[in-house]
C-alpha cells in the first residue's frame, strides 16, 4: 500500500501537515489576535473577560503547533532540520515569546497589585503580537524561497529575512489574526466591552482587506512560482475566487453584526490562504531562491514509506480523538464569559 | 569562544534539565489529584474537595511552566541538532508525533475543564477530566522516553545511505518501540515522577502541620502523598535494578563508568561512596568487594568488562561525574525508602504527626526526588557519550552545519536569563500559593484563618 486514493504517501503526509498548520492558524490565530488587541481594553474587568474568553482553550490551541512540529520532524526530517537551523535566531526569539505569553496569561491573575497586572498585560500583548509577526515573517520567506545551496545549506544571514515581501506577509498575518481574534471576542462578551469590540472588529476588517489586496498584488507580480500550478490546473483558480468571496462575505457579516457567521468566514479565509500557499509550494517544501534546481521536494525530504504508513495510521486514529476533545471543550465553555472565583 | 558542539550540548543539557523540574511534578501531582478527587467523590467530604482544588491551583502553575519549557525542547532538535534530526527522523519523529497526538492533545484539552470546569460540568465529568490530564501526562512521558531509549539501545531499524546522508529507517515499528531499554526506563522514570509529586504534597502538608495551620487538611494531604510515595519508593529499587541490568548487557562501558571499573580481567566492586581518579584510572571508597560481579554474574569473583576494554575514543570521558551522579541517585533511593517506611509505620501507630523532627525532614525532603531525577538523567546521558545514538552516531557529528557558535551562544545566554526569571517567579508564586493555603469552608479550628483570607481571583 504505497498510495492512498491515488496519492503517494509523501503527498498524503504533506496534506496532513498542511491540515495541522491550518488548524493551528485557525485556532491559535484567534487567541493570538485577541492577545494583540489586549491593551485596547482599558478596564480591569474587560481585560479579565478577554483573558478568560481564551482561558480554557488557548493551551489546547497551541498544541496544534507542537503536533505540527512533530509531524514535520517525523515526515520530512530533512526539512525540519533545514528550516529550524536556517531560522535559528528568529525561532529562538519565537520560543522565548511563546514562554512569555504562556506565563503572562498564567501569572497575571495570581496577584492583585496594579503594577503586577499591568506588567503582564504588556507582556501578553507584546508577545502575542511578536509571535504573529514572526510567524508571518517565516511564512513570507518560505513563500519567496531561501538562499539554499546544493547541500541544502542556508547561505544568507539574519538580514536576508527582513525583505519587503516577508514584512508585508508579517503585517498581513497580524491583521488577519487581529480581525479573527476580535470576532471571537465579540461572541464571548456583552454590554460595554461588546460595544467597544464591534467598532474594533470593523476597523480590523478594513485593515485586513487593505493588506489582503496588497499581498495578492505583490504575490502575483513578484512571486511567479506561486501561480505555477494554477497554469497547469486551471480549475485551481476556483480557490482564489473562493478566497475573495470569503473576504467579501466576511465583511458583509461583520457589518450585519452576525459574528458567528463572520467567525466561520474568517476561519475559512485563514484556511484558504494557507492552502493557496501550500499549492504554490507543491511538490517542493523549501524553494531555493539561488537555483530552483536546489529546492527540496517532498520526495527528497520524506521519511520512508514504512514510517509514513505508521504515522498515517496514527493520524487516522488520533485526529478524531483530538477533534472530539476540542469540540467537547469548546462546547463546555460555550456562551458569554462569566467571571467567577476560578477565573484568571 | 567554545566550540559549537560544547555550546549546543550545554544548551541542551541546561534547557532539558530545567524542563525536567516540572514534568515529574505534574505527573506525580496528577496521580495525587486523582486520588484526592476520588476520595471526595467516594466520601462526599468537603475537605477532600478543598484539598483537590488547592492542589489543582498549584498543578496549573507547574503545568504552565512545563508546557512553556517543553516547546523549546521539541524545536531544539531541529535548530541545534539538524544532522541528528535527519538521522533519527524516521524513527524518532513517529514517537514525537505520537506524543503530540495521543498525549499533549489529551492533557491540554482536558486541562481547561480541570481548571475552569467546576461550575460548568458535573462532578463525574470533572473527575473524568482529572483522570485524562493525569493519563495524558503519563503518555507524554511514555513516548518521549521511548524515543530516548531508542537512542540508548537502537532496535528495529536499518541504516540507509552513507556519510552525512546516512540515516536510520524503521523496519519494525514494535521492535523499535519495545527496544531493549524502553520498558525498564519508562517504569523507572514514571515512578521517579510519582516520587517527585508525592513528596511535594507531603512537604507542603508537613509545613502546615509544623505551623499548626490547616491541620486537618494537611493531614489528609499527607496521607494521600504517603500512600503514593511508600509504594513508589519500594518499586523504584526494583525498576532501578532492572535498569542496571539492561545497562550491563547493552552498555557495558556506561556500567563500568558508573562503578569506576577499569580492568576487564578483575572482579568488579560495588561502592557505597567513592571517588574515581581518572588520571591513575583508580577508584577508591567504601565498597562491597566483588559486589558488581555478583549482581551481574551471580559470583563475587567473576570478571566484568572494564573501561579499558573500550577504545579511548569511544568511552565516556566524565567517568567520575557519572560515578558520582549514579551514587547520589542510589543513596537517595535508599533514603526515600527509609523515610517513607518510617512514616508509614508511625502513621499506623497513630504517632506520625506529633513527630516534629520528622515533619521538618519531610519539608526539606521534597528536594531529594528532584535531585535523584536530575542526576539519574545525567548518569544515563553523560554515560552514553560520546554517542548520540549508541554506537551509531557521534555527538560531534550530530550538529546543525549552518549554525555558528555565536548564534548558539546568543540563545544560550537568552535562555539562561529567561529561565532564571522564570524560576524566581515560579518560586515566588508557589510560595504565595502555599501561604494562601486551601480555601477552607467548614472547619471550626480554622475559622480565624477564614477571616483573614483574601480572594485573589
Ligand atoms: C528524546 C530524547 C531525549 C530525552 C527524553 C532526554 N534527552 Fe538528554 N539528550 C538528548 C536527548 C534526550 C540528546 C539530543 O540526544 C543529547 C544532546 C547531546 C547528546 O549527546 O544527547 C542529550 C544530552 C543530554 C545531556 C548532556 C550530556 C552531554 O552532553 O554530556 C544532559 C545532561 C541531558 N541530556 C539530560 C537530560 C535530562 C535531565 C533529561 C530528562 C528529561 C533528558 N536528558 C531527556
Ligand atoms: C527532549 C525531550 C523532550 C521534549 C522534546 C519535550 C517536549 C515537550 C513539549 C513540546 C511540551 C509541551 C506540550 C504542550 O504544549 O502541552 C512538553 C510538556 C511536557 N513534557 Fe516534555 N519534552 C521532553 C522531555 C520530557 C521528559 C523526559 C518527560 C517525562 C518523563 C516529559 C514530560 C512532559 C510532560 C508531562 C509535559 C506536560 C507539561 C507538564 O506536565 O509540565 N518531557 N514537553
Ligand atoms: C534505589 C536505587 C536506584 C537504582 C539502583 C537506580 C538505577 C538506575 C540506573 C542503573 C539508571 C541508568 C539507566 C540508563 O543509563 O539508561 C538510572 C537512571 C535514572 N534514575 Fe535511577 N535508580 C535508583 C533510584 C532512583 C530514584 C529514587 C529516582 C528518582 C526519584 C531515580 C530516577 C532516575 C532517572 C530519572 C533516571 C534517568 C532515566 C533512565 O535512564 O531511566 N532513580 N537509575
Amino acid at each position: 500500500m504505497n498510495t492512498i486514493l491515488g496519492l503517494d504517501l509523501p503527498t498524503c503526509w504533506f496534506l496532513v501537515i498542511g491540515g495541522l498548520i491550518t488548524g493551528y492558524g485557525v485556532l491559535d490565530g484567534f487567541d493570538l489576535g485577541a492577545g494583540a488587541l489586549h491593551l485596547f481594553f482599558n478596564k480591569e474587568e474587560s481585560r479579565r473577560t478577554a483573558l478568560n474568553a481564551i482561558g480554557p482553550v488557548w493551551d489546547g490551541n497551541e498544541v496544534w503547533l507542537v503536533i505540527a512540529g512533530g509531524a514535520l520532524f517525523a515526515g520530512f526530517p530533512l526539512v525540519y532540520g533545514v528550516v529550524l537551523s536556517t531560522f535559528y535566531i528568529p525561532f529562538m526569539l519565537f520560543l522565548v515569546a511563546l514562554i512569555f505569553r504562556a506565563i503572562s496569561i498564567e501569572f497575571r491573575s495570581k496577584e492583585p497589585w496594579r503594577w503586577w497586572r499591568k506588567m503582564w498585560d504588556i507582556a501578553y500583548m507584546a508577545s502575542s503580537t511578536f509571535i504573529t509577526l514572526l510567524l508571518g515573517l517565516i511564512l513570507g520567506n518560505l513563500i519567496q524561497g531561501l538562499p539554499i545551496n546544493a547541500q541544502h545549506e542556508f547561505t544568507g544571514d539574519l538580514f536576508t529575512f527582513f525583505n519587503p515581501y516577508a514584512i508585508l506577509i508579517a503585517v498581513t498575518t497580524l491583521s488577519l489574526f487581529m480581525m479573527h481574534g476580535a470576532i471571537y471576542l465579540t461572541m464571548k462578551t456583552e454590554n460595554r466591552l461588546y460595544a467597544k469590540l464591534t467598532v474594533l472588529v470593523s476597523n480590523c476588517s478594513k485593515f485586513f482587506i487593505l493588506c489582503f489586496i496588497l499581498t495578492s498584488m505583490a504575490t502575483l507580480i513578484y512571486i511567479p512560482h506561486m501561480t505555477h500550478e494554477f497554469k497547469r490546473y486551471p480549475v485551481l483558480f476556483l480557490l482564489p475566487l473562493a478566497a475573495v468571496l470569503a473576504v467579501l462575505n466576511l465583511k458583509r457579516n461583520i457589518d450585519a453584526r452576525k459574528y458567528f457567521t463572520a467567525f466561520i468566514f474568517s476561519s475559512f479565509t485563514t484556511a484558504i490562504l494557507l492552502i493557496l500557499f501550500a499549492i504554490g509550494l507543491f511538490p517542493n517544501i523549501i524553494i531555493s531562491s539561488t537555483n530552483p534546481a536546489w529546492s527540496i521536494s517532498i520526495y527528497q525530504a520524506a521519511a520512508t514509506n514504512t514510517s509514513l504508513r505508521i504515522m498515517l495510521l496514527m493520524a487516522a486514529i488520533g485526529t478524531p480523538l483530538v477533534l472530539s476533545y476540542t469540540v467537547f471543550v469548546f462546547w463546555t465553555f460555550r456562551g458569554k464569559v462569566k467571571l467567577n472565583e476560578m477565573s484568571y | 569562544m567554545p566550540s559549537v558542539e560544547i555550546l549546543a550540548r550545554v544548551q541542551f543539557a541546561f534547557t532539558i534539565a530545567f524542563h525536567y523540574i516540572y514534568p515529574p511534578l505534574s505527573i506525580g501531582l496528577g496521580v495525587c489529584l486523582v486520588i484526592m478527587e476520588g476520595l471526595y467523590l467516594k466520601t462526599g467530604l468537603a475537605i477532600y474537595q478543598e484539598i483537590t482544588r488547592f492542589w489543582i491551583r498549584i498543578f496549573a502553575l507547574i503545568f504552565g511552566i512545563g508546557v512553556a519549557t517543553g516547546i523549546v525542547m521539541e524545536f531544539e532538535f531541529g535548530t541545534n541538532w539538524a544532522t541528528y534530526s535527519h538521522y533519527v527522523g524516521d524513527i524518532f519523529g513517529s514517537a514525537l508525533a505520537a506524543e503530540g497526538i495521543f498525549a499533549f492533545a489529551l492533557e491540554s484539552g482536558f486541562l481547561g475543564v480541570l481548571l475552569f470546569g467546576w461550575n460548568r460540568v458535573g462532578k463525574g465529568v470533572h473527575y473524568f477530566a482529572t483522570i485524562m490530564v493525569a493519563l495524558g501526562s503519563i503518555f507524554s512521558a511514555l513516548w518521549i522516553v521511548i524515543a530516548n531509549s531508542w537512542q540508548q539501545t537502537p532496535a528495529g531499524f536499518r541504516i540507509e545511505g552513507t556519510g552525512m546522508q546516512a540515516r536510520a529507517v524503521v523496519t519494525d515499528f514494535w521492535e523499535m518501540v519495545l527496544n531493549p531499554s524502553s520498558v525498564d526506563r519508562f517504569s523507572h522514570v514514571i515512578i521517579g515522577a510519582f516520587l517527585a509529586g508525592s513528596f511535594l504534597v507531603m512537604s507542603v502538608a508537613a509545613w502546615y502541620i509544623l505551623r499548626k495551620q490547616f491541620t486537618a487538611h494537611a493531614q489528609a494531604m499527607f496521607k494521600v502523598g504517603l500512600r503514593v510515595a511508600a509504594v513508589a519508593a519500594l518499586l523504584q529499587l526494583f525498576t532501578g535494578h532492572r535498569s542496571a541490568e539492561y545497562v550491563s548487557e547493552y552498555q557495558p562501558a556506561k556500567l563500568a563508568a558508573m562503578e569506576g571499573h577499569y580492568d576487564s580481567l578483575a572482579a568488579a566492586d560495588m561502592y557505597m561512596i567513592g571517588w574515581v581518579n581518572q588520571q591513575k584510572q583508580q577508584t577508591s571508597g567504601i565498597k562491597i568487594p566483588g559486589g558488581l560481579s555478583f549482581l551481574t554474574h551471580g559470583s563475587f569473583s567473576a570478571p566484568v568488562e572494564g573501561l579499558r576494554a573500550t577504545p579511548e575514543a569511544d568511552r565516556p570521558t566524565a567517568v567520575n561525574f557519572v560515578f558520582q551522579t549514579y551514587h547520589t541517585m542510589v543513596i537517595i533511593g535508599f533514603t526515600l525508602i527509609g523515610l517513607t517506611l518510617l512514616a508509614a509505620f508511625l502513621l499506623w501507630k497513630k504517632k506520625l504527626f506529633e513527630q516534629r523532627w520528622l515533619m521538618i525532614i519531610f519539608v526539606g525532603a521534597v528536594l531529594l526526588p528532584q535531585i535523584a531525577n536530575q542526576v539519574g538523567w545525567y548518569t544515563a546521558e553523560v554515560g552514553r557519550q560520546p554517542w548520540v545514538v549508541y554506537k551509531l552516531l557521534r555527538t560531534s557529528d550530530a550538529l546543525s552545519k549552518t549554525v555558528s557558535a555565536n548564534q548558539v551562544m546568543f540563545s544560550l545566554v537568552l535562555f539562561t536569563m529567561v529561565y532564571a526569571l522564570l524560576f524566581v517567579l515560579f518560586l515566588f508564586l508557589l510560595h504565595r500559593k502555599i501561604q494562601h493555603g486551601p480555601d477552607v469552608t467548614q472547619n471550626e479550628e480554622e475559622v480565624s484563618d477564614l477571616y483573614s483570607k483574601r480572594n485573589l481571583a
